[in-house]
């Protein structure tokens, strides 16, 4: 079924964390004001992108990193038409002309940019197809979306967002349990390294804030990115309200016997209507 | 006679009305009136400006009220007064509009402060085309995995019967864990 809607009410960097968090695999794509994007993931990585007619093909992306010269772009255009980019690479990489790290990192490079540029997009409709992938003759990559997350976090600057995302600076936060979240390989800045040394179950993100001198707005925008990288989720305040942790049914009967009768009655009910 | 209360709450134009009404047992006393504002009125023409009212009987000693919230946040300080009570409490989700989904999760949030008795969510019109499906709406919605999403036609009895069943079960498994 459809996953789709409008970038006014969700932003790029949401949609990767659910891409991320869910491990989906297939085309999100992007109607902009002027253009369309495609962005493709595999199992919640990203692995191609292609904004508007951009040429993303090898010989290109090796020129725009500086890997082909102008001569040699216009000689493989020219020349190579009929060979695809796997096949390219192949050949540029048997010639000793390059290693495959270089070609992965271009292509790496190449599509951080373009959902980097998409980070940008407010206005626009989007939906996912699980069934699009990228051409097959195409080289596609395998990139974690944790650090793009937190890189997109950084440019929100609408306060009320932020806001509505963390109405509240006296909770708590702790790191999530989620397997492979991992601090280590994530391209964090000072600011946000030093909020995450202060994460702990009994410090309130206002502590945190004042313990790190950010002002509100500084430190909401750092949580907000580390809970979108799925790094940290909000809390309680570790005992605060310690009676209301747990969740009570509201009863007449107080005797426990009497609470399950009364809750199986009502089942029993629901069930024959 | 012994009552008890459960609270259908949700973004406007989830549903509510509509699920209480598959299941009650007399006609809902919706305190329902047009809609003033443009954006609102082209989503649907009326809505309810205080409370939905349902009621199921148990039997002779006992009734079960469904009592839904107003949608509109104007109203919502009536959700404080409706919550008070209540057994346990159902948040209405339109899985077609993903646009409510961010005052979906304040709405439970704030249901969750005034008391924090169990609660399910029910992904309504599940049978749309355009609906998002269960898990994308459970990383937009950032509910636990332990947070009953529950797919939901609130026209359909038999969909309705299952998201009030399944609240139940849950109230049942809080009081066995309290035990404990």
């Amino acid at each position: 079924m459809a996953l789709r809607g409008n970038l006014r009410d969700f932003t790029v960097t949401q949609l990767l964390n659910l891409i991320n968090l869910a491990h989906k695999t297939g085309t999100l794509v992007i109607e902009g004001p002027n253009e369309v994007a495609k962005v493709f993931f595999r199992d919640g990585k990203l692995s191609y992108a292609q904004i508007g007619q951009e040429d993303n093909r090898l010989a290109a992306i090796l020129h725009k990193s500086n890997r082909l010269t102008t001569g040699q772009l216009r000689a493989i255009q020219l020349r190579a038409t009929h060979v695809s980019d796997k096949e390219l690479g192949l050949l540029l990489i048997n010639s000793g002309h390059m290693t495959q790290d270089d070609i992965i990192s271009a292509f790496q490079a190449c599509f951080t940019d373009a959902v980097r540029r998409l980070f940008t997009w407010v206005e626009g409709f989007f939906r996912f197809e699980n069934d699009m992938m990228p051409p097959e003759d195409r080289i596609t990559v395998r990139l974690d979306l944790e650090n793009l997350i937190i890189e997109g976090a950084r440019q929100l600057r609408e306060f009320e967002q932020l806001q509505d995302e963390i109405p509240s600076l006296e909770m708590a936060l702790r790191f999530t349990e989620r397997p492979g979240a991992n601090l280590q390989k994530m391209n964090l800045s000072v600011e946000e390294w030093r909020v995450v040394s202060y994460i702990n179950p009994k410090n309130t993100i206002q502590q945190i804030a004042s313990a790190a001198k950010m002002n509100d707005m500084e430190i909401r925008r750092i949580v907000y990115g580390l809970i979108q990288a799925g790094l940290v989720e909000i809390m309680r305040l570790e005992g605060s309200k310690p009676a209301q942790e747990r969740s009570r049914p509201n009863l007449p009967v107080q005797n426990r016997e009497e609470q399950k009768s009364l809750v199986n009655r009502l089942i029993t009910r629901i069930r024959s209507i | 006679m012994q009552t008890v209360k459960m609270v259908v709450t949700g973004p406007f134009s989830a549903g509510k009305t509509e699920f209480i009404r598959s299941v009650s047992e007399i006609d809902v006393v919706a305190t329902e009136r047009k809609i003033s504002s443009d954006s609102e009125k082209a989503v649907k023409q009326a809505t309810t400006v205080a409370m939905d009212f349902g009621r199921i009987t148990v039997d002779e000693d006992l009734v079960l009220y469904l009592f839904g919230t107003p949608g509109q946040k104007r109203f919502d300080f009536m959700w404080e007064i409706l919550s008070e009570g209540m057994l346990g409490f159902i948040v209405m989700v339109d899985s077609t509009r993903p646009e409510t989904f961010r005052e979906a999760r304040s709405i439970l949030e704030t249901f969750r402060a005034y008391a924090p008795t169990p609660y399910v969510v029910a992904a309504n019109k599940q049978d749309v085309d355009d609906s998002w499906d269960l898990d994308d709406m459970r990383h937009a919605l950032r509910l636990d995995g332990k947070v009953k999403l529950l797919p939901c036609v609130a026209t359909d009895k038999n969909t309705v019967k299952n998201v009030l069943l399944e609240l139940l079960y849950s109230i049942l498994a809080e009081m066995e864990t309290n035990e404990k």
